[in-house]
């Protein structure tokens, strides 16, 4: 009964007007850059950060959170309508969702996506009230050396289960790690890597590396390569409502999907595009009805499937961000730095020294996925408009939010010169390989890593055989290690490398 | 010797020299001892970690063979220098020249970058940001950015 008290709870938070008005922004923001090409969640938050700073933490919070799933809708819009995947999650949307769209059943499509990540959202929000309590209690046992090696765990997982070469992007993750050591000691009070420049004794600004890196670096990017070419196929969105066989087919697809999303969404590098990727794969190999249309050529369950998948692990990626304050993914990476803005420490004395906060944040993700099927069902026009704005309306208007955006920070144009620097770097990146999201992983966690590694030590007198010697945190790294060790096996690397090759 | 892979001898490269530079800046701090960690011990553990890893990809970039070479292409210096002048010019600018100046400068040069550029749109692109910048932050947000160049006055 308590998890009803605590949902009543959130809830009432959730539905006090402010609330539900900034639910709606945070959707109505998501699902405009879900359409929009070329501006993904993760630029956009970064580009919201500063202006967090006007607003209250719960409502900052749910504001952030609807963009975030706000952005899933959006990004399978454009999945089906154009073929060109809005977002990375959608990637497998498009290839029957498109085929739907060409056959004149682009309605069907987009509602089976739509009710879809809505029955998925629901599903997803429970969870995430029925299981963080729990895990909020564990979270309490652990000590300095446990949280340390959960967090080589979290940082590990998170790249093993992306895409791209592994020791690249564990590579990337100490690299965050050490630009997160260019700050003062905690503990000796000593300015560390500053060369003397006052503003770095405070550690470089996460949302001067973020918008560096993944709003003009992207930008720089995508006007290096040649301008793509947007067919918009929008003469047949019409007939909206499925057919009754499109539900009977789609509502066996969007129970897997969800089963298999809420799931995956949890594990540390999970969330939403691995999500998708997993339930393509298995409604493929699920027998479906004979007489069905065959995947690739505009099966239904290809399009629901995918996308209930795809918005269970959206929601069940804040489960180790609420619970444990370990982001998973660049997102939630995100929002445990606008919690720290907003001056609350992320972890899991989160939900009793914060609980409207807390429940608020996961009664408003219901709320938030009402609207957005509400945004996106009977707004789909509007939606399909904007697919056609040019990119060279859309990039200097994200510089614009940017700069104002950067210097806002502390009212000061030093972080203005230091994403200029990180665009630089963040171009490097691109042109090398170099998967950038791990890096803003370990320069979010650096500090905390630091912090227990040290008191770990200090615990242990010295003894780094206290990380193995302890069952939980010897637990802990073994797995990070068997994760290495399995996707290092030749048969499953080609595999991995395999099945991140349709997402090319 | 040859490159067999372009992009990780150069990201291999990179990950070395910071990895190097990291750990031989954290000499300067007190290294202290494994019971009592001091500032520099886990910036230099991590610096030697980077350099290690660094080593093993430019390692295989020199021995694995790769498709193509996996090279780098052609580098963007036109977007790359006209977007980070742009950020750079707009930081200068702001505090002195305020945003009603600095924006569209800002706005202005980044369009030099794309593809086409045609003045009428970039005009109008200004006009609209700059003014929907202003209700947004400066009137909406109440966020403190100096509106007017400072040589007006207040």
């Amino acid at each position: 009964m308590e998890l009803l008290n605590n949902l009543a709870l959130g809830f009432g938070v959730a539905f006090t007007l402010q609330n539900v008005f900034y639910a709606f922004f945070g959707a109505l923001l998501g699902t405009l850059i879900g359409v929009l090409p070329g501006l993904g969640p993760v630029a956009t938050i970064a580009m919201l950060l500063p202006s967090i700073y006007a607003l209250d933490a719960t409502p900052a919070l749910i504001m952030l959170a609807g963009i975030y799933y706000g952005a899933q809708y959006g990004g399978s819009t454009t999945a089906i309508l154009i073929n060109v995947p809005g977002e990375s999650s959608s990637v497998v949307t498009a290839i029957d969702g498109y085929q739907m769209a060409r056959k004149g059943r682009a309605g069907a499509a987009l509602a089976a996506a739509g009710l879809g990540s809505f029955f998925a959202g629901c599903v997803g929000t429970i969870i995430i009230a029925a299981f963080a309590p729990p895990l909020t209690e564990l979270a309490f046992k652990f000590g300095p050396a446990e949280y340390f090696s959960l967090m080589v765990l979290g940082l590990i997982g998170a790249v093993v289960l992306a895409s791209g070469s592994l020791i690249k992007a564990i590579s990337m993750i100490i690299l965050g790690l050490l630009l997160g050591q260019i700050n003062t000691d905690v503990i000796s009070g000593v300015p560390r890597f500053s060369f003397d420049v006052p503003e770095l004794t405070d550690g470089i600004g996460f949302v001067a590396i973020a918008m560096g890196i993944f709003g003009f670096g992207e930008i720089i990017a995508n006007l290096s390569r040649p301008a793509e070419h947007r067919e918009v196929f929008t003469k047949d969105v019409k007939g909206i409502w499925p057919t009754r066989q499109d539900f009977k087919n789609a509502y066996p697809a969007v129970l897997r999907g969800t089963a298999l999303g809420s799931i995956l969404g949890v594990l540390p590098g999970g969330g939403a595009l691995l999500a998708s990727f997993a339930a393509y794969t298995l409604e493929k190999k699920t027998k479906g009805n004979p007489g069905d249309v065959p995947f690739g050529q505009g099966n239904i369950r290809g399009v629901a499937g995918p996308e209930a998948a795809n918005n269970a692990g959206a929601q069940t990626s804040f489960i180790p961000m609420l619970t444990l304050g370990i982001p998973p993914n660049a997102v939630m990476a995100l929002m445990v730095g606008a919690m720290t803005i907003k001056g609350i420490q992320p972890g899991p004395q989160v939900m009793t020294s914060n609980p409207e906060l807390f429940w608020g944040l996961i009664a408003s993700m219901w709320v938030g996925n009402l609207m957005l099927i509400i945004l996106n069902l009977p707004l789909i026009g509007i939606w399909i408009k904007l697919l056609t704005v040019p990119y060279r309306f859309l990039f200097p208007a994200i510089m614009a939010f940017c700069g104002i955006g950067l210097y806002t920070l502390n009212n000061n144009n030093f972080d203005v010169f230091m994403a200029a620097g990180f665009g630089i770097v963040g171009y490097l990146f691109f042109k090398l390989g170099c998967e950038p999201a791990p890096l803003l992983l370990g320069f979010i966690l650096g500090p905390m890593m630091e912090e227990n590694l040290r008191r770990a030590l200090l615990l242990s007198r010295g003894d780094w055989t206290a990380f193995i010697t302890k069952p939980l945190s010897a637990g802990l790294l073994l797995a990070a290690l068997l994760m290495i060790v399995v996707v290092s096996l030749p048969s499953i690397k080609s595999k991995r490398e395999e099945a991140f090759q349709e997402e090319g | 010797m040859k490159i067999k892979s372009q992009k990780d001898f150069w990201s291999g490269l990179m990950f070395v020299v910071t990895g190097l530079g990291f750990a031989a800046g954290a000499t300067n701090y007190n290294f202290g001892t494994s019971a009592r960690p001091g500032p520099g011990y886990f910036p230099f553990g991590l610096g030697i970690l980077l350099a290690i890893l660094g080593a093993l990809i430019l390692f295989k970039s020199l021995t694995v063979e790769s498709e193509g070479g996996d090279r780098i292409g052609k580098i963007g210096w036109k977007p790359l220098g006209l977007i980070v002048l742009s950020v750079v010019l707009f930081g200068l600018a702001l505090p002195r020249l305020g945003m009603i100046i600095s924006l569209p400068l800002l706005i202005f040069v980044a369009s030099l970058a794309g593809d086409e550029f045609k003045l009428k749109e970039v005009l109008l692109n200004m006009v609209i940001l700059t003014v929907g910048s202003w209700a947004i932050f400066i009137k909406g947000l109440n966020l403190v950015i100096p509106l007017w160049p400072t040589f007006l006055g207040n």
